[in-house]
């Protein structure tokens, strides 16, 4: 009787462990990745992200399954065309570098073209011009292992990027590294992918790290995926309580966006002109600021109702708009919108990208949210 | 019961206890000892033939099995190894005319420029001190003879043993075939090479070398194995990962990380060749061996004696010289 026996598939990981003495390293993992996407694949150690990433690049052979990259199944490929598909199409970033220690910087970085049977002066042309992004331009005749891990992974980097592939396969490159570089090299990577748009899948233990580089998160357990969505969607809904754990570490704020924290105003005015009107519907709904918009509904600005009442024209109503807080975008971060509202005295308008008047921002629908 | 009382009673029951343990462990081999020295005593006491002398004797055919076996080979490829020897009587006169030709200045400084950029200057230094001894006790031809017959050897011991190395470290089923042959070669007399050698190509230098390789080919062929074993396996990994061919992976990751490990066997093989150079000198070899072995025959043991210190001398060179490049290589 075999593990992969259909009658074996309700038993779990540890079941199967001990009645076939075989690890399920992944199962039932169903994805897709778009171009230009970075995937992040999250979870703790032994949970199969390392023999998920490598089944993608053929170093584990799945024992069932399929791997598409476009309209290619990659586990059918013969022995030549997955050398073609590994020097053209994939490459991959290692946590432990797996870099070539008697070579120096340039001819590590060389070495995927050199495989590929492209010449010396065009490789290091090549080679030269991922190790200037990768900040290494004066360090091409250094040996491999005078540099530091950061440096090393640096290397990793240009490696894999100069042979133009459009996957990249990233597993862990940055948890050898002290947390300062890590965090560095991560932003880093993110202001990167920003200009070459590469196909990535990105694993990492560390959930800050999957928020900063990641477009999608799958989150795995025992070999399979328990979660996958945006990190939006990860931090705000968490499945279970293992991800809610996964998620209660990260500071909400960096995957938010202001629309989430956004709340209706205490009272919208359009009549703009007629300030006895709004002094009283001011009383009878106890509202404490007003959104003001004109008749299309843009946003024209927030008052607070002490402010309004010392108002005695409506040439200094105009005037106190013009000075109000500057309306925010629904979809910028809420970092810069929590800045704004602490040198703001009064609520901050939320306009979609026509100026429309959304809701707004307080102190108090902020730390609601933050707090949730 | 107080607690004094519990403690006493835990210190009895430990104390036993110990005791018991320490029993059981001689038990067992006292009664094996035993057993054996009443059971000879009474065999001899019987006079029982049968245990005594053991029934079967079958060195008589294993010996001409053997004997036949050379004798065939001989008989057959005889021409064949005949091209051999002469091939190699060539080459090692022309090696040992040229070291010999070459003044003793020139090759010093040969010397100390070798140890300076391979090794070190101190090395370059102390070399060039071994060698002077070894002119000063007029011991310098016979030398440079010993050497050509080294480097004729190990380099035919490299030849050999580098490539069977990578095949026993790419394949499992070559690694564990050759690992009883290995053995063999390696705690075999090193005496015995001498006949079939001899059988072969005729008393001399190349018969020497032909003994020498088979004792100094191990550690070439182990060393070489472990070397591309050892290779990071990660590192090996993101070869594959770039589309690397089998022998790209070969030349360009697995042989170039194994090559201090290579040094290292190839080192050994030279300080086994020169073990050996003594015992090669039996079957006609020149150099420092046969200097001591004449001495010794004419019971100069004062001769005997400088003869083999040339012998250390040469090796310690050698070594220090090798051991600098690796250490140059590996940091
Ligand atoms: N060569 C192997 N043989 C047996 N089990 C393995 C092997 N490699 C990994 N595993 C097991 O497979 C599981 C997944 O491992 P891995 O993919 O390395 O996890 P991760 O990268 O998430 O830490 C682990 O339980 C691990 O023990
Ligand atoms: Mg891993």
């Amino acid at each position: 009787m075999s593990a992969m026996a259909p009658e074996n598939a309700g038993k779990s990981r540890s079941e199967i462990q001990s009645e076939f003495n075989q690890v399920v390293a992944l199962r039932d993992v169903s994805f897709d990745v778009k171009k230009g996407e970075t995937f992040v694949v999250m979870g703790l150690s032994g949970s199969g992200k390392s023999t998920l990433v490598r089944c993608l690049i053929r170093l584990i052979e799945t024992t069932s399954g399929s791997i598409f990259v476009e309209e290619e199944d990659v586990t059918s490929l013969s022995e030549r065309e997955l050398r073609d598909f590994r020097r053209t199409k994939i490459s991959m970033v290692f946590q432990n570098f797996g870099l070539l220690p008697h070579r120096n910087v340039m001819d590590n970085a060389c070495y995927g073209l050199e495989v590929k049977g492209i010449s010396r002066l065009e490789r290091y042309e090549k080679a030269q011009k991922m190790l200037d992004l990768v900040g290494l331009n004066g360090w091409e005749d250094s040996r491999v292992s005078q540099l530091s891990g950061g440096m090393q992974q640096r290397v990793g980097l240009a490696r894999a990027l100069a042979v133009e592939p459009e996957i990249l396969l990233m597993d862990e490159p940055f948890s050898g590294l002290d947390p300062l570089i890590r965090r560095q090299m991560r932003s880093e990577l993110a202001e990167l992918q920003k200009e070459i748009k590469k196909t990535m899948v990105f694993i990492t233990h560390d959930l800050d790290e999957a928020v900063t580089v990641g477009d999608r998160i799958a989150i795995m357990r025992d070999g399979e995926i328990i979660q996958m969505g945006t990190p939006e969607e990860i931090i705000l809904n968490p499945v279970d309580d293992f991800v809610t754990e996964f998620t209660e570490d990260v500071s909400k704020e960096r995957v938010l966006n202001v629309s989430a924290v956004s709340v209706d105003p205490d009272l919208i005015w359009t009549h703009s002109q007629d300030l006895t009107k709004l002094k009283d519907d001011l009383n009878t709904a106890g509202a404490q600021h007003v959104a003001f918009v004109n008749e299309s509904g843009n946003s024209l600005g927030v008052l607070m109702r002490n402010d309004i009442e010392q108002i005695a024209s409506s040439e200094e109503l105009d005037h106190m708009l013009r000075e109000s807080s500057p309306a925010i975008l629904n979809s910028s971060n809420v970092r810069p919108a929590i800045l704004k509202l602490a040198n703001s005295e009064t609520p901050v308008p939320v306009v979609d990208s026509q100026k429309k008047l959304l809701g707004v921002i307080t102190q108090s629908s902020i730390l609601k949210s933050l707090a949730e | 019961m107080s607690t004094t009382d519990k403690e006493i009673e835990n210190l009895k029951t430990g104390t036993s206890r110990r005791v018991n343990i320490s029993l059981k462990k001689i038990y067992f081999p006292s009664v094996v000892i035993l057993a054996t020295i009443v059971l000879s005593t009474m065999i001899h006491g019987a006079g029982f033939e049968f245990a005594l002398d053991f029934p079967i004797d079958t060195s008589k055919e294993i010996e001409g099995f053997l004997d036949d076996s050379v004798d065939w080979i001989v008989i057959n490829f005889g021409d064949f190894f005949d091209a051999i020897s002469d091939a190699l009587k060539v080459v090692l006169g022309k090696l040992r005319d040229l070291l010999v030709w070459i003044p003793w200045p020139v090759m010093m400084a040969l010397v100390f420029i070798i140890g300076w950029k391979v090794a070190s200057l101190k090395i370059a230094a102390m070399s060039v001190i071994g060698l002077a001894i070894l002119a000063t006790v007029n011991l310098w031809e016979p030398t440079m003879v010993t050497v050509a017959i080294m480097i004729v050897s190990v380099f035919l011991s490299i030849v050999v043993g580098v490539p069977v190395g990578i095949l026993a470290a790419r394949s499992d089923a070559v690694d564990t075939g050759i690992r009883p042959v290995l053995d063999t070669m390696q705690t075999m007399p090193s005496f015995v090479y001498l006949v079939p050698g001899i059988m072969l190509f005729g008393l001399g230098n190349v018969a020497a070398i032909f003994a020498t390789v088979l004792y100094a080919l191990p550690p070439c062929i182990r060393l070489t194995n472990l070397g591309i074993r050892q290779v990071d396996a990660s590192v090996v990994e993101a070869g594959r990962s770039f589309g690397s061919s089998y022998m790209q992976l070969l030349f360009k990751i697995q042989i170039p990380m194994a090559i201090p490990t290579i040094m290292a066997g190839i080192n050994q093989t030279v300080m086994m060749a020169l073990a050996m150079s003594t015992i090669a000198a039996m079957v006609g070899a020149g150099g420092l061996g046969i200097e001591v072995l004449r001495a010794m025959g004419q019971l100069k043991e004062g001769e005997a004696i400088i003869a083999g210190c040339a012998i250390v001398i040469l090796a310690i060179i050698i070594d220090r010289i090798s051991q600098g490049y690796i250490e140059n290589r590996t940091s």
